[in-house]
Order: structure tokens, then C-alpha cells, then sequence
């Protein structure tokens, strides 16, 4: 099966570029992606520019409508994600779970969905 | 019900005692949980037909997991555009096929109940869900009866037992038993849901025919029967036998609710605390419901061995470090060590379990005796109010009736008259 899992943080929570635990945890990051693509799991991960950057449509009555921000007013917002292979679900929570975010935020993690 | 035959007084009886392992046989073969409720209801449907034509077969479970199995074939034919449901059914070709080949004898279905209850149980499921889901698909209970046990409309609980199945499929939850690694988390999670199940049934009492005393015991045995010499499922079932021991004298003759201590040990089960017993006797490793067994047999002793329950409970908050459990440490070391210490441990906890029955019960009584009547009274007004059950709410109006005098003057509220009509209401 696939699963997605994002990756929700409050971007206060995490620590700052540049501070001294930034490069121990990017290393971290680095870390897991490589133990997917060793054992051949990995599609796909990113992480995102800060919820600042975002811009929102949605089209409403043939009116596109563009807002400036996330569309969630939380203070977790979707910081990256993973996209990767796994057997079930107990091996797609032992990859989550690696993933440092979850020292702070929330890994959402969902199945994607098979046609 | 009795002119209902014996089909289906066969089926009745084959679907209350072996519902669990004929759905966990088609969760196996099918590989889908949703898919292998449905076909085991079809197939009981078409048992009903069936049987009351030619009798009840040989081997009834045998028949309905057969039965299953075509029923899900004729699912799947239902909907052959998308390929792996065309890919299913010759899966499930074959796997009935091997079915044929063998004698019919339920004795040689391979038991799937351990990867059944995992599933059930499994953390990403919601809590309230792994015990219905549980009930249901282990314990045979119809999903009215399951609704009863939550006091649930039928259709609501229908529809989060369909949600949790669908989820288990979609999610990927997987139809297995949880290696080492994560076997002691995975475990507690399963014993925890029988213990949720046998305090449901404590708290209720035998309900729609069903007991779910009985319910977790019988749980608790047929996971020992299928993981021999696990030390936590031998004190899981400890633990239940141990409460269960002691069912006939919680109540007293007039409907309140008695503390251990103060129970006519006549009427505790002595096979039941002897079989405990024998349960605990091995050593173990330090666990969670070893030690809440542990904390259960403390109670058998004359007076209670309050101390070692407190270092019980201490140590058990290592592992569950819950308002509750702290609760539980500060009245045994209240017993153990006085008053003051149980109200030094309660102080903190005021906050987390102000809407606690047992907690301001637990107030009350300490304060007491610690000779602050007025707060004590007011604690025992609170846990009055909060009470779950009319017996125990008698039991604290007894213990609040109790107190001393103090110096507040209580004429208006009539305290002599309410208790002897208050104990006889329950």
C-alpha cells in the first residue's frame, strides 16, 4: 500500500535555522529518506515553505475567490510530507514515527486511495 | 424463541459460542474485514434456509466458513470491474477448493482468533471502538446487544462498527499478531479492552442475557489458550478472576455498596481466588497488569496489606501515570500511612478529577479522619451527586451519616430521617 503522511507543526515549535540542534535534525530527516530508498519504499518527500507563503483558492458561485494564508486558522499547519510504500499500517507507523516532527507536531498518516 | 426450531436454535448457539473463530477464518481467506462480516451474515442467513430443510450439518462451523467463502466469491463476481477483485476471486477459488479437501471437522480450522483480536484492539482504532468491535466480532454479541453495553441507539452503533471495519480495511490495518517489538504495547492495548469489557459488565450486572464478566473471562482464557505462558495475559486474568471472586459481597443486604475490606469473606469464590493465585505464583516481569493484579491480592489479606498496595501503586505509575492511578496510590497510602499523607497526595489531583466520583469520596473519608468534619461532609455531598449507581451513592449517604457532630448547626436538613429512607430506597 501506499501511505501519505503529513506532517502538521507549529513553526515556532521546531528549532530555528541556524541554531545549534538544526543540522543534527535536518541530518535526521536525510536519515529516514535514505532508509526508504534502501529498502526501496520511497516515492516522494518534501518540506513545505512556512504557512506565510500560502496563498488559497477555491471558486464559489463561478467566482474564483484567492485568499492570502492557510485555510486552516490553527496554529499546526502542514509542514511536508512523505510519501512512501509499506505492507500495512504497523509498518507505515514505525516510518512515522521516525519522522523528528513528531517530537513537536503531528504525523497525519493516510493511505492513498486505490482505484 | 423456543418455536423458532432447531436450525436455528443450532445456528443461535453456534453463532454465540463460536462467532469469533468462524469470522476470524474469513477474515483469514478473504484478507477483508468488512468483506468477511458481510459474508459470515450471509451465510448465516442462508444456514437458517438451509438447516431447517436438512437439519443442522455435522460440523456447523465447517458449514458456515464454506458458506462464507462462496458468499464473498459472489460478492467480488458482483463487482468484477476492478481487476484485483477479479484477481480475489481466484484466490478464494483455491481457497475453497483446499477447504473441500479437507475433512470437515471444525477441530481442524486453524484458530485466527489471536490475529482477529489484535485487529479489533489495534491503536488506531478509537477506544469505545475496540470494545464494541470486540463484543462483536469475538464475543458473538449482536450489535443490539453491543449498543445496549454503550446505551447506544442500535443504528449509531451499526454505523461505528461498519466505520471501524471500513477503516480497517482502507487504513491497512493489518489481520496479524504484532511481533516482539511491538508485541507489549500491542498487548496491553488487547488486555485493556477486556478489562474495559469486565468493568462494563461489574458496573451493570448481567444485561440482555449476556454477562460481560463472563464475556472478559472468557477472553482473557482464549487468549492464554492461543499465547500459552505470557505472564501479562495469566495476570489479566488474575486480575478479573480476583474481582470476580468477590462479585457476591460487594452489595450488602441492604443494597449498598461494600468496600473490600469490610465484605463477608464467606461469600468471596474461594476456586476462583485459588485459581488466581496459582496464576500469579511464577515470577514474572514488572508489568502493568501484573502489578494491578498484584494491587487486587493485597486485598485478600486481613486487614489489607495497605503498604505494599502503595508500593504497588507506585510503581505501577511508571507505566500508567494517569489522575486515576495516582488516585488509587494516594488511598493506599493513606491506609498505609495515615491521613495526611493521602491528602498531601490528593491535593494535586483536585483539578484533574473534579467531576471524579471516587475522588471526592476518597476526600471525604481522609478528611475525616483527619478530623475535618465540615470539609468532609461537603466532600461527600459532591461525591453523593457524582455517584454512578444508587448503591453507591447509599454507601456514601451511610459514610457521610456517619460523621461526627461539628459544629455547624444541621437540624433543617433533616440528616436522621434521610438515612434509613435513603438505604431502604435502593
Amino acid at each position: 500500500m501506499k501511505y501519505m503522511a503529513l506532517i502538521y507543526e507549529d513553526p515556532a515549535g521546531a528549532p530555528p535555522a541556524g541554531s545549534p540542534d538544526w543540522g543534527p535534525l535536518m541530518q535526521r530527516y536525510m536519515a529516514l529518506a535514505q532508509a526508504l530508498q534502501a529498502e526501496g519504499k520511497w516515492i516522494a518527500g518534501e518540506g513545505l515553505a512556512g504557512p506565510e507563503t500560502a496563498t488559497t483558492l477555491r471558486r464559489r458561485g463561478g467566482q474564483l475567490e484567492t485568499m492570502d494564508g492557510p485555510f486552516a486558522e490553527t496554529r499546526e499547519h502542514l509542514g511536508g510530507f512523505y510519501l512512501f510504500e509499506a505492507a500495512d499500517l504497523d509498518e507505515a507507523l514505525a516510518w512515522a514515527a521516525q519522522i523528528p516532527s513528531v517530537d513537536w507536531g503531528s504525523i497525519e498518516l493516510r493511505p492513498v486511495m486505490e482505484y | 424463541m423456543a418455536d423458532r426450531g432447531p436450525a436455528a436454535a443450532c445456528l443461535d448457539a453456534v453463532l454465540r459460542q463460536d462467532r469469533g473463530r468462524c469470522l476470524a477464518a474469513l477474515v483469514a481467506r478473504i484478507g477483508d474485514f468488512p468483506r468477511a462480516e458481510e459474508a459470515l451474515q450471509e451465510a448465516a442467513a442462508s444456514a437458517l434456509v438451509h438447516w431447517a430443510r436438512l437439519g443442522p450439518p455435522a460440523h456447523p462451523q465447517a458449514w458456515l466458513i464454506r458458506a462464507g467463502l462462496r458468499k464473498a466469491i459472489d460478492a467480488y463476481r458482483r463487482e468484477t470491474a476492478l481487476a484485483r477483485h477479479r484477481a480475489a476471486i481466484g484466490r478464494l477459488a483455491l481457497q475453497e477448493a483446499a477447504l473441500d479437501a479437507e475433512p470437515d471437522q471444525a477441530g481442524q480450522i486453524p484458530d485466527d482468533r489471536l490475529r482477529l483480536i489484535f485487529t479489533c484492539c489495534h491503536p488506531a482504532l478509537e477506544q469505545k471502538t475496540r470494545v464494541a468491535l470486540t463484543l462483536r466480532s469475538l464475543c458473538g454479541l449482536t450489535t443490539a446487544q453491543v449498543a445496549a453495553v454503550f446505551l447506544d441507539a442500535e443504528t449509531t452503533m451499526g454505523q461505528r462498527l461498519s466505520r471501524a471495519r471500513a477503516k480497517i480495511a482502507a487504513a491497512g490495518i493489518p489481520f496479524a499478531v504484532p511481533g516482539p517489538e511491538d508485541w507489549p504495547a500491542r498487548l496491553n492495548s488487547v488486555l485493556t479492552v477486556i478489562y474495559l469489557v469486565f468493568t462494563a459488565g461489574y458496573a451493570a450486572g448481567p444485561a440482555a442475557g449476556r454477562d460481560l464478566c463472563d464475556e472478559a473471562v472468557f477472553l482473557a482464557r482464549m487468549l492464554r489458550a492461543l499465547r500459552p505462558g505470557d505472564a501479562e495475559i495469566d495476570a489479566c486474568l488474575a486480575l478479573l478472576l480476583l474481582t470476580q471472586a468477590r462479585r457476591a459481597a460487594r452489595t450488602g443486604p441492604d443494597g449498598a455498596t461494600v468496600p473490600p475490606q469490610l465484605q463477608d469473606r464467606t461469600l468471596w469464590d474461594a476456586a476462583m481466588i485459588a485459581e488466581a493465585r496459582a496464576l500469579l505464583a511464577p515470577p514474572a516481569p514488572e508489568a502493568p497488569f501484573r502489578l494491578k493484579a498484584g494491587i487486587a491480592a493485597c486485598h485478600l489479606a486481613q486487614p489489607p496489606d495497605w503498604a505494599r498496595m502503595a508500593a504497588l501503586q507506585a510503581r505501577l505509575l511508571a507505566f500508567e501515570d494517569t489522575p486515576v492511578t495516582r488516585l488509587s496510590h494516594a488511598v493506599a497510602l493513606g491506609e498505609a500511612e495515615g491521613a495526611e499523607a493521602a491528602l498531601a497526595a490528593l491535593a494535586p489531583l483536585a483539578a484533574d478529577l473534579r467531576a471524579y466520583q471516587p475522588f471526592h469520596a476518597a476526600a471525604a473519608e481522609f478528611l475525616a479522619r483527619a478530623g475535618e468534619i465540615t470539609a468532609a461532609r461537603a466532600a461527600y455531598a459532591q461525591a453523593i451527586a457524582l455517584a454512578a449507581s444508587p448503591a453507591d451513592a447509599a454507601f456514601l449517604r451511610a459514610r457521610a451519616s456517619d460523621l461526627p457532630d461539628d459544629s455547624q448547626p444541621r437540624k433543617k436538613e433533616g440528616r436522621a430521617e434521610a438515612r434509613p429512607k435513603s438505604n431502604r430506597e435502593v
